[in-house]
């Protein structure tokens, strides 16, 4: 009786090795805002820490009228709407990565890494040229809202083709799924690749920068695609993160402890694939942000939804702004596409995470 | 039920009474398993009806049905690093914190796992991850039995991976709750454990009902030599419990 009475007063205190979730919170908001503060200081046109407050118009003693007026410029049209569009991308990203592994019951799923990016890029890609050419000029005027429904719908169609391949009757082999994901990618890296081909020079240039990845094309009428879906995204992680949960445990497990199944897979497709469409439609394919970010929380904040996949937003964030500034300064005045950080950074990573986990690979 | 061109379950009848404990036995392949995920609403008899509390098992929506039925499946395999404790809160569904936790401690408590809350699940041996899934089980039957009276719980092999006393533990645990009123219907392997707890035994050959009776009914020397093709001897305790113990294989089958 004793050593119940033990056992329980230990357990009241809570998860003895894992943060609470209002400290995890804090944390990761704190360090959104630093790495923002960092973000908007350094860059081609470097604004110290001193003037920041001026150029963001909330107090101005001492500071030069010819160059507040640069700084406001610098800070107002581009600095801020590209921290915010890293900041939106990441947490897209992350949170999209994070509900695909809930979905595949798989810590290696990332839309970028099975395809669902390039399926987007690939129907992003397309409407470009189509949009550009003689057959589509009527709707030329609309390519900026055209363009993320376009890799939403890509998107969409690969992660359910890779679904109906990797899970027969309720169960998921993590291998098949990985596989298929490599031949789905291939498939609409080919599709890129004769859009490449046929296109002119203007269409290839706007073509390139989503093979590579780049937030240079951030402006604010872009951040209005990221917004809504993110806000929508956010609200509906809530009402799926108890079905991802239970869905851990199988799908015939997750019916009989009372989720909705069906639905909760229709609604984690939809979400992944709008998620993954309209980052890709803005940067083009940035991988591994959703793989790396949802196993390193993991491993903090433990696996349960309601918890992680507002965290791997925020986290989300915090990588990929830290990535562009990053990607912005190392090789300034140039600018090295993101995707090429992320995927320097991101596949050693899964490498390892691969390494540790063989047996869960196992055909 | 049909699957795959191959008729696994058939013309089975069965009705179960509130409180009975029921076990269903057989030889491996005999339908056991396909014929439990029947009536857990899981797989739909392509002919017949399942019926639970006079309603047809397919008119409840997952979550209501989740209040009127549990189960533990045979397998359950978690990739993610869960708390044995959080897996067990999973069996409370949307119940709060304050309402689930005396439930969850009890349950934890009662499949011998006290202090094993803050493990993480797959790090834990098979016999105590079932174990961990049977707390689960308990707990959503707990929630469900609260609101809507007693349940139906179904339990697949639930002793496959378990030592000798926590099986006894788990099937006496799955007893008091038939004892409350939950009709239980547990797959058993073990005939031994079948003939000490259940009140009804259902045995299973080829997709079809055998028997379905009391214990002493339904496992005779001859059923058993019959159905699983083994020589037995069945014998009384000094209480006159039932044992079964296995002599050899048919004649035909040993040299």
């Amino acid at each position: 009786m004793t050593a119940l009475t033990g056992a329980s007063t230990r357990r009241r205190t809570g998860y003895a090795f894992r943060p609470s979730a209002s400290l995890a919170i804090v944390c990761l908001l704190a360090a959104l805002a630093g790495t923002a503060v960092i973000a908007l200081t350094v860059g081609a046109a470097g604004i110290p820490l001193a003037r920041l407050p001026a150029a963001l118009g909330l107090w101005s003693d001492a500071v030069p009228a010819p160059t507040l007026a640069r700084d406001q410029l610098v800070v107002w049209s581009i600095r801020i709407p590209r921290i915010a569009a890293a900041a939106m991308i990441g947490a897209l990203l992350a949170a999209s990565g994070a509900i695909m592994q809930g979905l595949f019951r798989n810590p290696l799923a990332d839309p970028a890494l099975v395809g669902v990016s390039s399926g987007g890029a690939f129907a992003a890609a397309a409407a470009i040229v189509i949009t550009d050419s003689r057959i589509g000029a009527s709707l030329h005027f609309m390519q900026n809202q055209l363009l993320p429904v376009a890799a939403f719908a890509g998107s969409l169609a690969t992660t359910v083709i890779l679904y109906s391949i990797a899970s027969r009757s309720g169960r998921t082999s993590i291998a098949i799924f990985l596989l298929a994901g490599l031949a789905i990618a291939a498939i609409a890296n080919a599709g890129i690749g004769l859009l490449v081909f046929i296109a002119d020079d203007r269409q290839l240039r706007d073509i390139t920068f989503w093979l590579l990845g780049s937030l240079s094309g951030a402006t604010w009428p872009k951040l209005t695609a990221l917004a809504p879906v993110l806000g929508i995204a956010l609200a509906a992680c809530f009402s799926i993160a108890r079905g991802l949960d239970v869905l851990v445990l199988g799908e015939a497990e997750a019916f009989h402890s009372g989720v909705d199944v069906e639905r909760l897979k229709r609604i984690s497709i939809v979400l992944v694939s709008a998620m993954t469409g309209v980052a890709v439609s803005v940067c083009g394919v940035v991988g591994f942000v959703g793989i790396v970010v949802p196993h390193l929380l993991r491993l903090v904040i433990g696996p349960a939804h309601r918890l992680l996949l507002p965290a791997s937003m925020l986290f989300g964030a915090v990588l990929m702004t830290g990535a562009d500034t990053l990607a912005r300064t190392i090789v300034a005045p140039a600018e090295m596409p993101i995707g090429i950080l992320t995927a320097a950074i991101g596949a050693p990573f899964f490498l390892g995470m691969l390494l540790r986990q063989r047996g869960l690979v196992s055909l | 039920m049909v699957v795959g061109g191959a008729t696994l379950v058939d013309g089975i009848d069965l009705q179960i009474k509130a409180g009975e404990m029921v076990a269903i036995v057989g030889p491996n392949g005999a339908g056991k398993s396909t014929l439990l995920r029947m009536l857990s609403g899981d797989l739909r008899p392509t002919r017949g009806e399942v019926r639970l509390k006079q309603r047809d098992i397919r008119l409840y929506p997952p979550r209501q049905l989740a209040f009127h039925r549990a189960m533990l499946s045979q397998h359950v395999n978690v990739t993610f690093p869960f708390t044995v404790e959080e897996i067990v809160h999973m069996g409370a569904g949307d119940a709060g914190r304050t309402t689930a936790q005396p439930l969850v401690d009890a349950a934890l408590s009662e499949v011998d796992l006290s202090h094993f809350g803050q493990r993480q699940l797959p790090t834990l041996s098979g016999g105590e991850q079932q174990r961990a899934h049977f707390a689960r089980v308990l707990v959503q039957l707990a929630c469900g039995e609260a609101q809507h009276g007693p349940g139906l719980l179904l339990l697949d092999e639930p002793t496959s991976s378990l030592d000798m006393r926590h099986q006894i533990d788990l099937v006496e645990t799955a007893k008091r709750r038939a004892q409350n009123g939950t009709a239980v219907i547990a797959v058993l392997h073990d005939l031994n454990l079948a003939m000490r707890f259940a009140d009804r035994i259902v045995l299973l050959h080829r997709g079809r009902l055998a028997v379905d009776g009391g214990r002493s009914e339904a496992i005779t020397a001859e059923t058993i030599r019959r159905i699983f093709e083994v020589d037995v001897t069945i014998d009384y305790t000094d209480q006159g419990v039932p044992f079964l113990l296995p002599q050899t294989m048919r004649p035909a089958a040993s040299p």
